[in-house]
């Protein structure tokens, strides 16, 4: 009885061991082996090492772009689910913001990055945050509408049997339909408000954020620094990414890819 | 009943007409159908006529296009709101996020009971549908016909005295169709309630009812009522008793004379 | 299933009539939206400026430049000696539709690929799954320089230059069409695999007469968010590498002298966000001419 829950852990997570140590193994050997020159790719011994030497500034400039990112995530996520509640509230007012919306979200908003630099005050974080939040708000936005949509009509004649309210259809059932839509919108806007707050960063900002020290690492021709800032900027993104998949494991206790027993 | 009006009618369907806008068809045509207190009726007809959308006119679902529809006197729009009556989908409507025994309770949570009346009620409802075991399940774990006994237990746990179930057995096999047919009858003596009920099976119809309303098709009318004067309670020899038989006949005949080329069963068959 | 009966159904005068009074009313919706949003950003202007408020940001000329001072810049050289900026911008606009038209082609290619790959082994996609996700987490600005250093020797002449930052945008695109392409292979009706396995279909069957038609408005929708990931992988790839045939370069140019001349950064981002669009458009356009069904209900 007890060794079946360790064999699903076990089949869960060696193929991702296996591929993690065949790719850094393969990475480290071909890089020594044809003499790769550093600066077109470092050995991922030495990225390990210098993360681990330059820790007192990498470290603290990620934290500092990641509480950027966060804040960005926060503000544009929030503002996202709210524009969704009150634009899925007022069906025609939504029907016709939709294509602004659609339309808003095939721009490129990473070419607008500069002039939020230009807008705030470039060294400080707000500049950082506002990039990441408008990156955020749109997928949330346009996901969560989508959600609060695909209620099943019939779930919501049933409720209209009980004589519900609309308020108590919305949190009873609409509510409910839309969170799996939130979670994927969420999922992509963390890998998204990280990328923004680095971007953010290239067009200047604080000496001590991390794309910022990534941008002149690899100025200096210091790439294997430079990897390193990579590395601390990717686990700082899978972090974020993670909580929200557990997040979602926890609120949507429902769905079939949950599996609870 | 209060209200005193001549005759104390649980539904009263006055003309009512419903042509849907997309494709302009008149599902229902000119019905006129009074359900009395204590009555079980059942509609029967071929596939298309109507019936899952008078069931809805009835529920204030969807508004008929023309005529009027009363529920314990009052508008159909007042009886919905004051919880007047109990509904069985075609399919089960079940809420994915809530476990079985939460969807039981959902009617029960709306019309403010307390926590542990709901959870009494909900034991006995399970029980009835032979489902305790799957109380903390999730709708996605249980088989079609599992979660349409989920849909059936959640319209009767509020005791509403009115029913409206389409085709509430459909998905079931025999044995547990025939028990459940037992349950509702007893539930039905004991309560009081009305209902009314949807069905393809001549020979359910028959058993379960105090009257069977025969529909014929495009567009959907009212081909005609047999009265079923079966004795009560209703019991497994009432379905080897030769009156059953004849009554089964009369209402196939009156199926079968509307002009229509297919038995109900076979046109079950074909769906 | 009706829906698709009634669209055959109806006879093709119709509803190229249809169709056509439905483009002028959205030609006209996004006429009336393009005036709304320049009534929208001149009255912010207006009650900024006059009230003095400072929150979130400080309102003037340069933070917001007039929408008639952005639009006189198109006509004016940017530079003395110059041809007129729409000019000097469209030819960077050919130039960075062009990486990003690769990078949108290659991406989707690999991306379906590697999809289909991932569905037909359950091994694999344990194992790459959590790799394919957390590579779009990489910040793929702080890479571009060093893959324009490693990319661009090994290209042939003519590729030189764009061909790193396609290359770029191929990373950006290939992951929504991997994601969504694997949910659609995997959304298959179970019923119809089932039947597929009655009538003894071997993998490559199932695969091509089931699978693949199941995943195709996962795909399309894919190649939706794949258009603007394309565009947005090129500018991304253009600025760190010097390149300045593009819009990416001339963001960073505009840039520099943004307290100046704003407009001229303003009308590049016009522009940029004009070229986004057209990505996506086009792909929509393509959609509905491949895909014959009835539009879609889902919204
Ligand atoms: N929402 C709707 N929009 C348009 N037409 C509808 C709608 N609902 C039902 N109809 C049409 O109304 C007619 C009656 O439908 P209804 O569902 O009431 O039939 P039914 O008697 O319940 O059939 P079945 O026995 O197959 O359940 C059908 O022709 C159907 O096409
Ligand atoms: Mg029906």
């Amino acid at each position: 009885m007890t060794l079946r829950p360790r064999i699903g852990v076990v089949v869960e997570w060696l193929p991702p061991l296996v591929v993690f140590a065949l790719v850094v193994g393969l990475w480290e050997g071909l890089v020594r082996a044809l003499h790769v020159q550093q600066f077109l790719l470092p050995k991922p011994s030495t990225i390990i090492s210098v993360f681990w030497t330059q820790r007192h500034v990498l470290w603290p400039a990620g934290w500092y772009t990641f509480k950027e990112a966060l804040g960005g995530f926060a503000i544009g996520s929030g503002a996202g689910v709210v524009a969704a509640t009150v634009v899925g509230r007022f069906r025609t007012a939504g029907q016709a913001l939709m294509p602004i919306f659609i339309a808003a979200n095939a721009v490129p908003i990473i070419a607008f990055a500069p002039i939020f630099g230009a807008w705030f005050n470039p060294i400080q974080p707000q500049s950082k945050m506002a990039i990441a939040a408008v990156l955020c708000f749109l997928p949330v936005m346009v996901n969560t509408l989508r959600g609060l949509q695909s209620a099943r009509p019939r779930q919501v004649e049933l409720m209209r049997s009980y004589a519900a309210s609309e308020l108590e259809i919305w949190r009873r059932v609409r509510v409910p339909t839309a969170l799996p839509f939130l979670f994927t919108a969420l999922k992509v806007a963390s890998v998204l408000s990280m990328i923004g707050a680095i971007v953010g960063e290239y067009f200047g900002g604080a000496m001590n954020a991390l794309g910022v020290t990534i941008n002149t690492d690899a100025q200096i021709f210091q790439f294997d620094a430079a990897w390193a800032g990579i590395l601390v900027a990717s686990l700082l993104g899978i972090a974020l990414y993670s909580a929200v998949v557990v997040a979602e494991r926890l609120v949507v206790r429902w769905s079939p890819e949950a599996r609870v027993s | 009943m209060s209200d005193g009006t001549a005759t104390p009618a649980v539904v009263r369907v006055e003309g009512v007409t419903k042509t849907f806008p997309r494709g302009n068809v008149t599902a229902l045509e000119n019905i006129e159908l009074e359900v009395a207190p204590r009555e079980f009726v059942s509609l029967i007809g071929p596939s298309g006529c109507g019936k899952s959308t008078l069931l809805r006119v009835i529920g204030d679902l969807i508004e008929p296009t023309a005529g009027t529809v009363r529920v314990n006197g009052k508008s159909a729009r007042q009886a919905r709101r004051d919880g007047g009556y109990g509904i069985v989908f075609q399919e089960a409507v079940l809420y994915d996020w809530r476990s079985i025994a939460k969807n039981i309770a959902l009617p029960l949570e709306m019309l403010g009971w307390s926590r542990r009346r709901r959870r009494e009620r909900v034991a006995e409802m399970l029980e009835l549908v032979e489902l305790t075991s799957f109380a903390d399940h999730h709708p996605w774990q249980l088989s079609g016909g599992m979660q349409q006994r989920v849909a059936i237990a959640r319209a009767l746990s509020f005791e509403p005295s009115l029913l409206l179930m389409d085709e509430p057995f459909g998905a079931l096999d025999e044995m547990t169709r025939e028990r459940l047919n037992l349950e509702l009858l007893s539930i039905w003596e004991q309560t009081g309630n009305s209902v009314v009920f949807v069905t393809h099976s001549i020979s359910e119809a028959v058993f379960l009812s105090s009257r069977v309303v025969v529909m014929s098709p495009r567009p959907g009318r009212i081909a005609g009522f047999v009265e079923i004067d079966l004795p009560h309670p209703r019991t497994v020899e009432t379905r080897e008793a030769p009156r059953f038989f004849e009554l089964v006949t009369e209402v196939r005949e009156l199926l079968r004379r509307r002009g229509e080329h297919l038995l109900p069963e076979e046109e079950a068959v074909l769906e | 299933m009706s829906n698709a009966a009634a669209v055959v159904r109806s006879p093709p005068a119709r509803r190229r009539r249809a169709s056509v009074v439905g483009g002028l009313a959205r030609a006209g919706l996004v006429a009336l939206v393009a005036a709304a949003l320049v009534g929208f950003w001149e009255l912010y202007h207006w009650v900024w400026v006059s009230t003095g408020w400072t929150w979130p940001f400080v309102v003037n000329d340069t933070s917001m430049p007039h929408v008639w001072t952005i639009y006189h810049a198109f006509g004016q050289p940017a530079q003395v000696n110059q041809p007129a900026l729409i000019n000097v911008l469209l030819h960077k606009t050919a130039f960075t539709a062009k990486e990003a038209a690769a990078g949108f082609g290659l991406g989707a290619l690999i991306g379906f690929a590697l999809a289909v790959v991932l569905a037909q082994v359950r091994l694999l996609q344990r194992g790459f799954l959590p790799y394919i996700v957390g590579s779009q987490t990489v910040p793929i600005l702080a890479i571009a320089p060093m893959v324009v250093l490693w990319v661009n020797p090994r290209l042939p002449g003519s590729l030189q230059g764009w061909g790193a930052v396609a290359v770029i945008a191929t990373y950006l695109t290939f992951f929504p069409v991997t994601i969504n392409t694997l949910r659609g292979l995997q959304s298959a009706d179970p019923r119809a695999l089932e039947l597929m396995r009655t009538y003894a279909a071997s993998r490559w069957a199932v695969l091509w007469k089931l699978r693949v038609p199941a995943s195709l408005p996962y795909l399309f929708s894919a190649l939706r968010l794949a258009a603007t990931a394309s565009v947005v992988g090129a500018i991304i790839g253009e600025l760190p590498t010097g390149l300045q045939d593009g819009l990416g370069g001339a963001i960073i140019n505009f840039n520099q002298y943004y307290s100046i001349e704003p407009q001229e950064l303003w009308a590049t981002n016009v522009i940029a966000a004009a070229l986004g669009i057209a990505f996506f458009v086009i792909v929509v356009l393509a959609e509905k001419a491949i895909v014959r069904r009835a539009p879609e209900e889902t919204a």
